[in-house]
C-alpha cells in the first residue's frame, strides 16, 4: 500500500536475515563434517551423530532435561492457564498488582532469579540442587508466558458464546468445558510449547539450581564448550535446532505468536 | 494486547460493577483461578528476592555459615569500591552498546517488515524469531566456531590470501557485543514491529501532504509515534544483556569481567554469598531504575 521499498532498505533486511541464520547454518553444516577439526571440510559424515549416541554424559543430561521440561510444562501450563483465564474473566481489586507480578519475572535478569532461588533453597531448606528444584524454577519463569498467551485469547472470546450455552441449559461448568475450553485450547497448547522451548534451553537459572545428578543438557553442553570445541556439540545442537523448530512450527500453527508478540509489547505498557 | 482486551471486558458490564460486591461464587472462582499461580510466584520469585536482600546484610562466620548476627552495609561498600568499578562499567557498556545497536538495526528491519512485508508479514517475523528460540547457548557457540582463531571466518580469509595471520576476534569487546547483539536483536524487533505496525499510515501521509520531506515526516511523525516501541525494545534488550554472563564468558574470555560474571563465580565456586547477594541486588536496582524510567517515558509518550 505504500509503494516500493528502497533498495537499500531491502538489501539491509536481507543482510540481517543472513546474519541471523549464518551461525545456525554453519553449525548444521559442520555437524556433518568428517573432519575432527571443526573448520576444515573433509566430506560428509554421520560419525558425530553416532558418537553422540554413545556419549553417556550428554544422553543422561538430555534425559534430565526432558524430565524437567515435562514437569515444567505441566506445572506452568496449569498454573499459567488458570491465571490467564482469571485475568481475562474477572474484574477484581489488585488486578494491576497481579499483572505486575506476572511481568516482573520477565524483566528480571535471569542471573538474579537463579541466585535468589539458590539462596532461598539453601538457607531455608538446606537443599542444594535437584531435578525438583530446577523444575520449580522453570515453572516459575514459564507461568508468565503461558498466562499472557492464554489471557490474550480468553479476553478476545465473545462472552455471549458461553451465555448462549447457559441459555440452552448448560451448567456453568458444562458451558466452560464444552464452549470456552475448546476455544482457548490452542492458546493453552501454545503456552505449553513456549514452556517447553524456554525450559529445554535454560542455562542461567538452571545452573544455580542444579546439584549432583541433575546436570541438564545446556549445562552439559556449556561445560563441554568450555573444555573445548568438538563436532559432537554441533551434532547435538543440530538435533536441538530441529526439535525446537518443530515445536515452534506447531506453536505457530496454533497461533501463539500473534498473542506472544502483542504480549511482549503490551505488557510493559500495562504495568 | 491491552487494546484488544478492552472491548471484550467492556462487554461484561455485570462483572465490572462493584468489585467488592462480587458474588460469593465468583470470589471462590477467582481464588481457584488466581491463587495457585500468584502463590507460586510469591513463594518462588518474590520470597527468594526477599531472602537475598536479607542475606546481603549478613556475613559469613568461621564455620562458613551465613549469619545475621551483625548486620552491616559493608558488602555494598565493598561492591562500590573503585576496583570493582571496571566490572560495573563493562557491564553497562556492553548492555548499552548492545541496546543501541539492536534498535539501530531492529528499527529499519521492523519498519521494512511492517510496511513492505504484505501478506508475508507473519512469516517474515517468524523467520526473525526462529534463531531466537533455538538456544542462546548454541548460538553463542556457533559464533565461537565462526570467529575463533582457526574458525570459519579466519580460515576463509587465510585461504583467500586476504590475511597472513588469523585476526584475533574472540576474546575482544567486539566479539562480546556482536554475540549479544545477535542474541538480543529479536527482543528489540518484536516490540518495534508491533508499534510500527500499529501506526496509522495516513498520519504520515498527512505530514507529506503538508509538504514535509520524507525525512521530516519520519522525524516528526513516525518516530515520535513509535517511541513507546523504541523504549520497550530498549528495556527488553538492556535487561537480559546486563544479566548475561554466558556471552562475556564464551566470547569475551577470561579477562572480561562483568557484574553478572562475578556474581556467577561467587555463587558457583565461592561461599561469600552475602557479598554476591549485595552485587546481585545492585544489579537488580539498576534494572528496576531502568524499568521505572522507561515506564514513565512510556506513559508520557502514550498519554501525551
Amino acid at each position: 500500500m505504500s509503494g516500493r521499498p528502497s533498495r537499500w532498505l531491502t538489501g539491509f533486511a536481507i543482510l540481517i536475515y543472513a546474519f541471523l541464520f549464518a551461525p545456525i547454518v554453519v553449525l548444521i553444516v559442520f555437524s556433518f563434517n568428517a573432519s575432527r577439526h571443526n573448520f576444515v571440510w573433509l566430506g560428509f559424515s554421520l560419525d558425530w551423530y553416532g558418537k553422540l549416541l554413545s556419549n553417556r554424559t550428554l544422553i543422561d543430561a538430555l534425559w534430565i532435561s526432558l524430565q524437567v521440561a515435562a514437569i515444567a510444562i505441566v506445572g506452568a501450563t496449569i498454573l499459567g492457564s488458570l491465571l490467564g483465564l482469571g485475568l481475562a474473566r474477572l474484574r477484581f481489586r489488585g488486578a494491576g498488582a497481579v499483572q505486575t507480578l506476572l511481568l516482573l519475572p520477565m524483566v528480571t535478569p535471569e542471573v538474579i532469579m537463579g541466585i535468589s532461588l539458590l539462596v532461598f533453597f539453601a538457607q531455608l531448606f538446606n537443599l542444594h540442587g535437584s531435578v525438583g528444584q530446577i523444575s520449580i524454577a522453570h515453572i516459575m519463569f514459564c507461568i508468565s508466558y503461558v498466562a499472557i498467551v492464554v489471557r490474550a485469547r480468553a479476553a478476545n472470546l465473545d462472552p455471549r458464546l458461553e451465555e448462549a450455552a447457559r441459555d440452552l441449559g448448560a451448567s456453568a461448568l458444562g458451558a466452560f468445558r464444552h464452549v470456552t475450553l475448546p476455544l482457548i485450547a490452542p492458546a493453552i497448547a501454545a503456552g505449553a510449547m513456549l514452556s517447553f522451548a524456554l525450559s529445554i534451553d535454560d542455562l542461567i537459572v538452571t545452573s544455580f539450581n542444579a546439584g549432583v545428578g541433575s546436570t541438564t543438557l545446556p549445562i552439559a553442553i556449556y561445560s563441554a564448550i568450555k573444555f573445548g570445541v568438538t563436532p559432537q556439540i554441533n551434532a547435538i545442537s543440530t538435533i536441538i535446532v530441529a526439535v525446537v523448530s518443530v515445536a515452534l512450527l506447531i506453536a505457530w500453527r496454533l497461533g501463539a505468536f500473534r498473542s506472544a508478540a502483542r504480549a511482549v509489547i503490551a505488557e510493559p505498557e500495562a504495568a | 494486547m491491552t487494546s484488544a482486551a478492552a472491548p471484550a471486558e467492556a462487554r461484561q458490564p455485570a462483572r465490572t460493577t462493584g468489585e467488592a460486591r462480587a458474588p460469593l461464587g465468583e470470589r471462590a472462582l477467582g481464588g481457584i483461578l488466581l491463587l495457585p499461580g500468584v502463590l507460586w510466584l510469591a513463594v518462588f520469585f518474590l520470597a527468594p528476592l526477599g531472602i537475598m536482600a536479607v542475606i546481603s546484610f549478613g556475613s559469613v562466620d568461621a564455620s562458613s555459615h551465613i549469619t545475621l548476627a551483625e548486620p552491616s552495609l559493608r558488602h555494598y561498600q565493598q561492591a562500590l569500591r573503585p576496583e570493582y568499578l571496571p566490572a560495573f562499567v563493562h557491564s553497562l557498556y556492553y548492555a548499552s552498546v548492545t541496546t543501541v545497536l539492536s534498535i539501530a538495526i531492529g528499527y529499519p528491519i521492523a519498519y521494512w517488515i511492517s510496511r513492505y512485508g504484505g501478506t508475508h508479514k507473519v512469516l517474515l517475523l517468524i523467520l526473525m524469531m526462529l534463531p531466537f528460540w533455538t538456544s542462546y547457548l548454541i548460538r553463542t557457540y556457533a559464533w565461537m566456531t565462526i570467529l575463533g582463531d582457526n574458525g570459519v571466518l579466519n580460515s576463509v580469509l587465510l585461504d583467500a590470501g586476504v590475511i597472513d595471520d588469523p585476526i584475533p576476534i574472540v576474546n575482544t569487546d567486539f566479539a562480546v557485543i556482536l554475540g549479544m547483539t545477535y542474541g538480543f536483536l529479536p527482543y528489540a524487533i518484536l516490540p518495534l514491529f508491533v508499534s510500527i505496525d500499529r501506526l496509522d499510515e495516513s498520519l504520515v501521509q498527512a505530514g507529506r501532504d503538508l509538504y514535509a520531506t520524507g525525512r521530516a515526516a519520519f522525524r516528526h511523525v513516525t518516530l515520535p509515534l513509535t517511541m513507546p516501541g523504541v523504549i520497550a525494545a530498549a528495556l527488553l534488550t538492556f535487561i537480559p544483556a546486563l544479566g548475561d554472563f554466558v556471552t562475556p564468558d564464551l566470547l569475551g574470555g577470561a579477562q572480561t569481567t562483568t557484574i553478572a560474571k562475578i556474581v556467577q563465580v561467587i555463587f558457583t565456586s565461592g561461599r561469600d554469598w552475602p557479598y554476591g547477594s549485595a552485587l546481585g541486588f545492585l544489579m537488580m536496582a539498576i534494572t528496576l531504575v531502568g524499568t521505572l524510567l522507561a515506564l514513565r517515558s512510556l506513559r508520557r509518550e502514550v498519554i501525551g
